[in-house]
This record gives structure tokens, sequence and C-alpha cells, in this order.
């Protein structure tokens, strides 16, 4: 493979990167732009596996690092707020094999509910960051990842951005590793137990590791020095170097790789070398607020650059100190529910019911668009089920009993459980109405399996979590399925019969995702043939 | 940047603006270029609006197509040609689905090709590393029908070129 040229998204850069560094195992739950780094992982033959959400794949992670093997956890940028609980405890323990963790940004929502910056979480939790500008340095950056974070003990963030994971560009691989050590358990309590008598000397350690890993990165961190005239100096990272590169090519400008914790003497060096400084960095001004806090005195952008993704004539614009109202690129078709997508009956039957709709994030959100105009809230994932519940406790009555959850089958089991149980155990006078709505995929990202579809990551089957059994053992009063194509007057009835009574109810509205049944089916039949193969002969 | 190519693809989602993209890009590659694809993912299966940059040369930076700077713009749907416009430079060549007589098309999921094909008239890519490209990124299938949409590309191109 070495020396050979591809054309590689950022995505499938990393994840041939982590084929090639060993990685044993890898974990994630899909988001975009993150999803096909574990898809394309295992099409490469590498273990892939999805988890129930990103806490527990982090969690799968830490253990397989402390086995002793190499790890890949991926994950969307607000997925990294559902796994930050282990996160910022993962810090401080000592880990034997190295662990990636890949955060892909969405500045510019392409395709989320906002454009969080998770730099903050490397400073946060304490963690090193590294931020490639293309595939070929996701490729090497992930390699220097489980360097970085096998030297030091320490997992380490991928900073990705949607320009980053969705581009394709130039990759040259290195030769795969041969021999990996096989993971074995070795007992390290005081490293890996955090009560605090414990935990105590591990925050010491942990800075330790992080002055150690700065003095590092300031003499053979990845630093990108492009020579250029000293009149204009730009520090730029991730996708906006490039950009930066483009609008300015005779600016002379320092890119930095390893962003978190930063080579300030090497910046400082550099910012001594030039007339003016400008740092150029997408999303909030952290990397500027750095160098100042440092005492190196660079000029940031305007705050209108906050918002939104960078690209060259915003880069141009920021050297130019132009704050002038931006061109409004025109706007193009929005996109809509499928024809003949099972959702459609769902929300046509709570709009005529008029009912208040706690929604949740998946292909239904769609359902707030006209001609349904039927969601009311959508927060994050599972929030459907307590926002629900809190409308229910407090408004007067003939309101809180059109107030209905809706939740998709992949964000039910991603967050709805609790959410279930807060139903149960705090339920409100007038009863609740949770809907969830089992298209059989995780359609929004692109179809893939869950605990819910009883299908592996590569469509094999494995258990299945039954959402019906669920909600009547955990003590839900009624519980229903329906097909939620076939009979639109019986999902109305139903719904109506349901929000008259002041009881707690889940119903199952069930109908396989139109784009996505003819391979469902064909898993399906895969899977029939190949357990009667594997009968055995009586 | 001189030497760089920009192209930007539109389209709907579900007309294969991406696949189109991909195999330009793929060409350009295979050409022996630097090139850098880019657009954004998400919800294009759902029918909304979908448009994906390619540029190549000798080197590429940024992989977005600055607004105003695309050389070429390919739109795969008459609606998307006003949307996309602005992205056009002054004197850049638009391809739309208007390149084709109606009905030319023997199988209408091949559009994205055929527009390759009467792309390919204008851009500096052996016809070789085209149809490489287009066997490498499609089934196999697909192969004779799309074949013969790059060549009736090629051909309503060379018309229009002459008749212009
Ligand atoms: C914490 C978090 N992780 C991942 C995502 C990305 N994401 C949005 S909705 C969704 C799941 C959608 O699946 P489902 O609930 O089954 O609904 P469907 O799209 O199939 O209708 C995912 C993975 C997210 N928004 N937040
Ligand atoms: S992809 Fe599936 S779930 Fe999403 S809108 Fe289309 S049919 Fe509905």
């Amino acid at each position: 493979m070495t020396g050979e040229r591809l054309l590689l998204s950022g995505d499938d850069a990393v994840a041939l990167a982590a084929l090639h560094a060993g990685v044993k195992l890898g974990t994630g739950y899909p988001g975009t732009p993150s999803t096909e780094i574990l898809e394309t992982f295992d099409h490469l033959g590498g273990r892939a596996q999805w988890s129930p959400n990103e806490k527990v794949a982090l969690e799968v992670a830490m253990g397989t690092a402390f086995a002793g093997a190499r790890t890949l956890v991926t994950m969307k940028h607000v997925g990294l707020n559902v796994a930050a609980d282990p996160l910022f405890t993962a810090a401080y323990t000592d880990i034997e094999g190295g662990l990636v963790l890949v955060s892909a940004d969405d500045p510019g929502m392409a395709s989320s509910q906002n454009e969080q910056d998770n730099r903050h979480y490397a400073r946060a939790a304490a963690l090193p960051m590294l931020e490639p500008i293309d595939s070929q340095q996701a490729y090497d950056f992930t390699w220097l990842g489980f360097e970085l974070s096998e030297r030091w003990k320490i997992p380490v963030i991928l900073r990705l951005t949607t320009r980053v994971c969705h581009s394709k560009t130039v990759v040259v691989p290195r030769a795969r590793i041969q021999d990996q050590p096989e993971p074995s358990f070795e007992r390290n309590i005081p490293a890996r137990v955090m009560i605090p008598a414990y935990a105590k000397p591990a925050h010491h350690k942990l800075r330790q590791k992080l002055a150690e890993i700065a003095a590092w990165n300031e003499q053979e961190g990845p630093t990108r020095l492009d020579e250029g005239k000293a009149e204009l100096g730009i520090i730029a990272t991730g996708i906006a170097a490039v950009h930066a590169r483009e609008a300015a090519p005779d600016a002379r400008q320092l890119t930095i790789g390893l962003t978190y914790p930063l080579p300030m003497e090497r910046i400082r060096a550099f910012a001594d070398g030039v007339e003016r400084l400008v740092v150029v960095e997408e999303g909030d001004p952290m990397l500027v607020d750095a160098l100042r806090a440092a005492g190196i005195p660079a000029e940031g952008k305007p705050e209108m650059y906050r918002f939104g993704e960078l690209n060259v004539a915003r880069v141009r614009r920021i050297l130019a100190g132009d704050t002038s109202p931006e061109p409004v690129p025109p706007k193009g078709k929005p996109p809509a529910l499928c024809q003949g997508c099972s959702h459609r009956t769902v929300f046509q039957a709570l709009k005529d019911l008029d009912c208040i709709v706690a929604g949740d994030i998946g292909c239904y959100t769609l359902g707030v668009l006209p001609p349904f105009s039927a969601m009311d809230t959508c927060v994050c994932m599972g929030a459907s089920i307590g926002v629900g519940l809190g409308m229910r406790h407090v408004l007067p009555e003939d309101q809180a009993r059109r107030v209905v959850s809706v939740i998709g089958d992949s964000t039910f089991v991603h967050s709805g459980l609790t959410g279930i149980a807060e139903m149960v155990y705090n339920p409100p006078a007038t009863g609740h109405l949770v809907l969830i709505l089992d298209n059989g995929t995780t359609a929004m990202t692109g179809q893939q399996e869950h605990p819910g579809t009883g299908r592996l990551l590569d469509h094999s089957p494995t258990g299945k979590i039954s959402f019906e059994a669920l909600a009547a053992s955990m003590g839900v009063q009624n519980v229903h399925v329906i097909d939620a194509n076939d009979r639109e007057d019986g999902m109305k009835t139903l719904i109506a019969d349901l929000l008259a009574k002041p009881e707690t109810s889940l119903v199952v509205a069930r109908q396989p995702c139109v784009l996505a049944a003819p391979k469902i089916r064909f898993y399906e039949k895969a899977a029939a043939e190949q357990g009667c193969a594997a009968e055995p002969a009586s | 940047m001189t030497n760089v190519t920009n192209v930007v693809i539109a389209g709907l989602g579900g007309q294969g603006v991406l696949k189109a993209s991909d195999i330009l890009a793929d060409a350009a590659f295979r050409a022996g270029l630097d090139v850098k694809k880019s657009e954004l993912h998400g919800m294009s299966q759902r029918g909304g609006s979908v448009s994906s940059d390619v540029r190549f040369g000798p080197q590429v930076l940024s992989p977005m197509v600055p607004p105003g700077e695309a050389d070429v713009l390919l739109v795969l749907e008459e609606t998307q040609v006003e949307i996309n416009r602005p992205i056009l430079r002054a004197n850049g060549i638009l391809i739309g689905p208007d390149v084709l007589a109606e009905g030319a098309l023997k199988n209408k999921k091949s559009l994205n090709v055929a527009l390759l094909g009467a792309m390919s008239m204008v851009l500096d890519i052996p016809e070789e590393d085209w149809l490489t490209a287009m066997y490498a990124n499609l089934a196999e299938k697909l192969h004779k029908i799309n074949e013969h949409a790059f060549a009736l590309g090629r051909a309503a191109a060379l018309e229009r070129n002459q008749a212009g």
C-alpha cells in the first residue's frame, strides 16, 4: 500500500489509518459527518460496532484501551456532550492501548441542531487535540493520535469538521503495522479506579502529562510553516488553514496541528517575526483568546464570522476587516419526508388531532415543516419524553391532554429509556403518550442498524430489543403496536383514545423506512438462509 | 491559485449529483492532477438541493469553489439553475439538462453521466480517464447504459458547439 496515491474523504482516511495502525475495535454512534468512518473501517475488514449511544461507545473504548488494544471511537460533535461524563474522568486514568476519539464538528450546521465548537472540550477535559486540514492529515494525525495516546497513556481527541470529513483529497498512506501486542489484563488500581484517594494524584499527573505534551509540541509537534512576507502573518487551524493559504498566498502562515496544548513559544517566535498577526479560525475565538492570554497581541475575526463555516471569500473579508453585510446565497429546495414515508401518516394524525408535539431528532423532525407543521419542540436526542412530561405537569388540563412525545426507534434506544423511567416514576396527572416511530433503521444518518433492529453494523443478525416488551416491563400502563402506514384512521382513533385516558401509554408505530425496506428484506432473507444452513444436521 | 479548474455540479437529492462529482474527481485524479472535492451530505436523500464542488490542477488548497469562481457549472435539474448561477464566473460555462434533446436518453437515471459526457468536451481530462473513472464508480450492470449516456452527452455538446 505504501507510496500509492489515493483520493479519499477525511472520514475514509481516518478509517484507513485506523486499519493500518492496528485498531482492534472501532466503536461509536452514527452522526453526520462522522458516520462513514466506522462503516468504512468495517468494509476494509476492521472490527467495528455501533453502540446504543456515544457514552456507551466511549466506555467500551476505554475498556478496550485499558486492556491494551488500540481503539477508535467516533461521534458527531453533540455526541461528545453525551459522552462527556466518561470523557472527563477518562482523562485522569492511564490507558494502555491508544485511544483516539473522533469528534466531528459541524460549523454551519449542514446537518445538526447546533454548531458547538468542541475545541472547548480539549481544554475543559484536559486532553490533547489534533486538527487536520485535509484527508492526508486526517490519515497522518490518526496515526499520530495513537502514538501520543500510548506514549502518555492518555486519550487523544481528533477533531474533524464537516469539510474535512466529507471532502475528498489526495492521500499517500504508509505501511500497515505488523506486530501489535496481544491485549492482556494488567492490574493498576490507582491509575484506573477514580475514587478521591486515587483521583487527586491522578489530576496532578494529568497536568504533568499535558506539560510534557506541550513541550513535545513546541519541538516536534505537527506545526507547519509556510514562508511568506513579514507584512502579514497568519495563524490558522483545521480547514481554515487551506482557505487562508488561498486567500493570502503571499502571507507567512503558521498552521497548528496539535491545537491543545498549544506550542505557545513557537507561536510567540512566529508573532515576533511578523508586522501584522491575524488568527484565522472557524467557530469560537478560542485560539485568539489563548494567544492574548499569553500576552501575544493578535487580531481575531469580527464577531459575524463566528457563525457558520469559513471559506476563501470569508477569509479574504476577515483579512480586510470587512464587516459589511455578506451576500445571502439563494435558498435551495429544502428536504422533505419521502413520498410514502411512514412518518407522514403519524404527523397527519397528530395535526388532525391538534396535538402539542414534543419532538425529537431524526428524519421525522421534518414533520415540523408544512404541510404538517406538527412538531412544537426539538432540542436534543431523547428530549421529547422529558419535555413532553414537563409540559404535561404544568399546562392546564385541556392543553396537557394534547401533549404527545414523538421519538424515532434509534433515538429511543440512544436516550429514550430513561425518559420512560421518568414517565413511570413521575406520571403527570393527565397521564402521557409516547409514540415510537419505528421504521427499522437509523434513517437520518443513512440507515444504520441499532439494538432495536436485531442486526449488527455489518447487517448480520444479533440480539434484538423489543420496545413493546421493554415498555410493559418498565410499567407503562398501555402498550400498543400499530402499523404506521396501513391504517390512518386506526392511528388517529388509537391516539385519541389514549389521550383521553389519565394513564401512561406507549405506541410503537411500526413500518420500515421506504428507502431502507428493500435492504431490510434482503438482510432478513440472508439471515433466514444462513440460519437454515447453520442448523445442525440431525 | 491559477491553473486550478473549478467545477460545481448541482441538482436535487436522488439525481446522482454526488456520483457525478465522484466520477469527475476520480477522472482528474487519474489524470495525475491534485484534486479536492467537497459537498455537504446529510439531507440530500430526501429530495433537497444538493451541490458538489470539484477543483483540480497542479495544487489545490481550499476544497470549496468560491462564489463567482466556477469555470463550469453543471446542473441536473432546470429549477436549480438560477439558485446556483452566482457560483459561476463571468463567461463561465453552464451545462444544463437542456443540452440533451428531449427523449434522447434511454434511462433518466443516467442524466448525470450524460451531462458529464457533455462536460468532458470542455475539460482538459483524457477520455480514457473519464471512462476508467466511470467504470470504477458504477456497478458493472450500469456500465453499458452509462457508456451510451456519456457518448450521447459528448455528441450533443459537439453538435451545440458547431451550431454555436
Ligand atoms: C447526540 C447525538 N448523536 C447523534 C446525532 C445524529 N442523529 C440525529 S437523529 C439520529 C437518529 C435518527 O434515527 P431514528 O430515531 O431512528 O429516526 P429516523 O431518522 O429513522 O426517522 C441521529 C443518529 C445527534 N443529533 N445527536
Ligand atoms: S429516508 Fe425513510 S424515514 Fe427518512 S423521510 Fe425517507 S422514508 Fe422517511
